[in-house]
């Protein structure tokens, strides 16, 4: 086969597959984009019920409540305004009172955050960034540094 | 004492990386120089230097002395021995120094292992990788050094005690795995560039790349796979991949050193894509270096680490500015010196290869995409936002779907000329037997959603080529070609298994949750689980409650799963230990998670049970994968001993 051909089709093969996944990428972007809220954000402006989003605060000392089939529900809070949050899921190791999380879920028509994944990383000096921005905005957190090492 | 000599072998360490870079510099453009050996010697001696460094942090570990920072962080006098050795590489600072130690002795193997007949390209490899090791020692030294010591007054008694839920065999196991394989690639970029500097030919920069290529590759699938067992078991979500940023830095160079291995061998071959490989070379270990930085750095976890640590930060962006804008300067400047490619048919191997390159390219590009745009977002100031797994499944799973199609056709199309017709009708036997049984399986056991039997077909198929290949490469008259062939088909093999895996996963039933007192039952599936005890199960630096839990299916009695919940004393903090029951069928995985008091005063815990179908499958695809490069690797070990002979 002549060169000029062979470019031919390598070109144009790959500009087929790389405009496919382009378009793959934009569609997939649309839906999985989620974006954070602090509860002061939510009380403000809530997100619509049952819109995917991401929420972030510490966890209210003594709001944490363990019904007997399992699961949690509990209170986010900046100071400022507060979330009210059920988790049907295993919480994480490193969830306690006080602690900064982040929750990802939608909100139901009563305004109880439903959350599908809880985040409380596996460092306990982890402040998730958008919690410590949160609690930045209200004030409160000054932030220590030591947020290293959280990997692995 | 000894944590100054480990600090001063460091420091030896980076001048003699400078030396090696100057020295091999030299001599590959001065070959009279007499310069090679200086090279070469002071690339073993950087390398000692740092192994011996090592080692005496591993000692300050096991005799814990805490007066050294980085020592009193991430260890406790009473944690046991083999954790308190994994804790020297289980931090930032000394996994830096595994890091550079590793990549001193990858210098010293090019020395020694790379192209013998081609002094000129092996020297300016050897160079650059001293250039590299320079980069990333005076990173360690500078910024990171495990070595410092702490101010007396603050030199704690007992240790602050690594992270519980790292003080686990596969996961000490697993740092040092994924770091040999993500500076094993070092070598392609170094020799890669090498080679672009030199002028050589593109295919005998491939053929020198190619087994540091594999060798790193293996390691990585290994350390990747090490990694995704501790999550099943040690996180208790039941998962195994999660799209987590970290995992994503990992997967971005495994993508590109696949491609990479495939579009060596067709170049060694054939001189198919010599500017391609040279390129996939570079951002291999670009890739590795960003992945391995961001997760270190704490970027990724902490988009404010930046702001929070500018020194390490800037060092970061400066390393990876050279690399990777220095690698590609020169590859833009360079790139025809390695020759054009040769001519193939759109239906011979090469075509084939070119396309798996495409597919493992773009998927690449598409996570790492969805991996920095948060931080992107977050630089320009645009609204908090996260990357969820919808947007990786929906993208990358049609780009492995891809993949699999073409795969089984590959082996058997000839270079250059076109063949398809050879390839659709020379290996029937098997062909449409194991996606059909896969598929069939699907649609009995899995409930059969569209999916998950797509899945089973796709990966029935890629087995059922990797089988027929593994069959028919048996013909192969030379020793070398036919364990490579064999390595090819084991590894493709475990891609299948891999894809089959991941289908059944798919199908996983949903958890069941209950609080259960002693002597209560629930039911999962076909299974009946009783809590009949709670004992304690203390271990030597933490208190534990361990359920046992026995396990009855149609009144037989299956065995007996005893999760744990764990509270570490040094490090205030909990863990869950997840116990398994692995079975042809699937993992029983349960989960003990916390006590609850009733109303009449009994105490209840909350357990969590979940079936995981054919969770072994992944692992088995795994083993597969890396097994399959190691033959590979051994075959290419053979074939180089036999050109020494003659």
């Amino acid at each position: 086969m002549r060169k000029s051909r062979q470019r031919l089709w390598m070109v144009g093969g790959a500009g087929v597959i790389l405009a496919g996944a382009l378009a793959l990428m934009l569609l997939a972007f649309g839906d999985a984009l989620v974006l954070f809220y602090s509860p002061s954000e939510v009380a403000a402006n809530p997100p619509p019920a049952g819109e995917r989003v991401r929420v972030g605060g510490l966890v209210e000392a003594g709001s944490v409540l363990r019904p007997d089939q399992g699961g949690a529900l509990f209170t986010l809070t900046d100071t400022a305004a507060t979330i009210r949050v059920s988790y049907d899921g295993s919480l994480p190791d490193l969830f306690r009172e006080g602690q900064g999380i982040v929750a990802e879920g939608h909100f139901d028509h009563e305004g109880l955050f439903q959350a599908s994944n809880v985040l409380a990383k596996h460092d306990e000096t982890y402040m998730p960034p958008e919690v410590a921005e949160a609690l930045r905005a209200q004030g409160v957190w000054q932030g220590d540094g030591d947020a290293g090492e959280a990997g692995e | 004492m000894i944590a100054e000599i480990g600090r001063f072998l460091a420091a030896i360490a980076l001048v003699l990386s400078l030396v090696q870079l100057m020295a091999g510099w030299r001599a590959a453009m001065v070959p009279a120089s007499g310069l090679a050996k200086v090279s070469a010697r002071a690339a073993q001696a950087a390398t000692a230097a740092l192994a011996i460094a090592f080692g005496l942090l591993i000692y300050l570990f096991v005799v814990s002395d805490f007066s050294v920072a980085y020592v009193a962080g991430h260890s406790h006098v009473d944690k046991p021995l083999f954790y308190k050795i994994a804790a020297a590489w289980g931090g930032h600072e000394g996994s830096m120094l595994l890091w550079c130690t590793l990549m001193a002795a990858v210098g010293a193997g090019l020395a020694a292992y790379g192209p013998k007949g081609d002094p000129g390209l092996r020297l300016r490899a050897v160079a650059i990788q001293g250039g590299l090791q320079l980069l990333f020692l005076a990173f360690l030294v500078f910024t990171s050094n495990p070595f410092d010591r702490i101010a007396i007054a603050d030199i704690p008694v007992q240790g602050a005690d690594l992270n519980p839920i790292l003080q686990d065999p596969a996961l000490a196991l697993h740092p040092p795995t994924l770091y040999l394989g993500y500076v094993g690639i070092s070598a392609a970029y170094s020799l890669a560039l090498a080679g672009l500097i030199e002028g050589r030919g593109g295919r005998l920069v491939a053929a020198a790349i190619r087994p540091w290529a594999i060798g790193a590759w293996t390691a990585l699938t290994a350390g990747i796979a090490l990694g995704a067992w501790w999550a099943y078991y040690e996180l208790g979500w039941g998962g195994w991949w999660f799209w987590d940023p970290v995992e994503n830095a990992s997967f971005m160079p495994w993508l590109v050193s696949a491609a990479l291995i495939h579009s060596a061998i067709a170049t060694q071959r054939t001189g198919a894509f010599p500017g391609w490989t040279a390129l996939l070379g570079l951002l291999a270990f670009s890739l590795s270096a960003l992945g391995a930085f961001l997760v270190r750095s704490g970027v990724l976890t902490s988009v404010h680490a930046f702001a929070l640590d500018p020194e390490r930060g800037m060092w970061i962006l400066a390393i990876l500015a050279i690399l990777a804008g220095g690698g590609l300067a020169v590859f833009g400047l360079r790139a025809t010196k390695l020759g054009e490619g040769d001519g193939f048919e759109p239906t011979s191997r090469e075509a084939f290869i070119g396309l798996n390159n495409l597919f493992l390219a773009v998927t690449a590009g598409i996570v790492l995409c969805g991996t920095i745009y948060p931080l992107f977002a977050d630089a320009l100031g645009w609204r908090s936002v996260s990357v969820g797994a919808p947007y990786f499944n929906q993208t990358a799973t049609p780009m492995m779907a891809a993949l699999l199609i073409l795969l089984p056709f590959a082996p058997y199309l000839p270079w250059r000329s076109g063949g398809m017709k050879r390839a659709a009708f020379s290996w029937r036997p098997l062909v449409w037997a194991i996606p059909g049984t896969a598929a069939g399986l699907a649609v009995l056991l899995m409930g059969g959603s569209v999916l998950a039997i797509a899945g089973a077909v796709l990966g029935g198929w890629a087995l059922a080529g990797a089988v027929t290949d593994l069959v028919e490469s048996r013909i192969l008259a030379q020793l070398p070609a036919r364990i490579s062939a064999y390595g090819r088909g084991l590894a493709h093999a475990g891609v299948g298994l891999i894809a089959l895996g991941a289908a059944a996963d798919s199908t996983g039933a949903p958890e069941v949750v209950r609080a259960l007192a002693e002597g209560e039952t629930m039911v999962i599936g076909t299974r009946t689980v009783a809590l009949a005890d709670l004992r304690r199960a203390d271990g030597s630096n933490y208190l534990a409650d361990q359920a046992q839990l026995v396990v009855t299916e149609n009144g037989r009695r299956t065995g007996v799963l005893t999760p744990e919940r764990r509270f570490y004393v040094a490090a205030e903090q909990n863990t869950r230990e997840v116990d398994i029951q692995t079975t042809l069928s699937g993992d029983l995985y349960a989960v003990l998670g916390e006590p609850r008091q009733r109303e009449d005063g009994s105490v209840a815990f909350e357990v969590r049970l979940s079936f995981n179908p054919m969770t072994w499958l992944l692992g088995f695809g795994a083993l597969m994968i890396a097994l399959g490069g190691l033959t590979a690797l051994t075959g290419l070990a053979i074939g180089r001993r036999r050109e020494a002979k003659t």
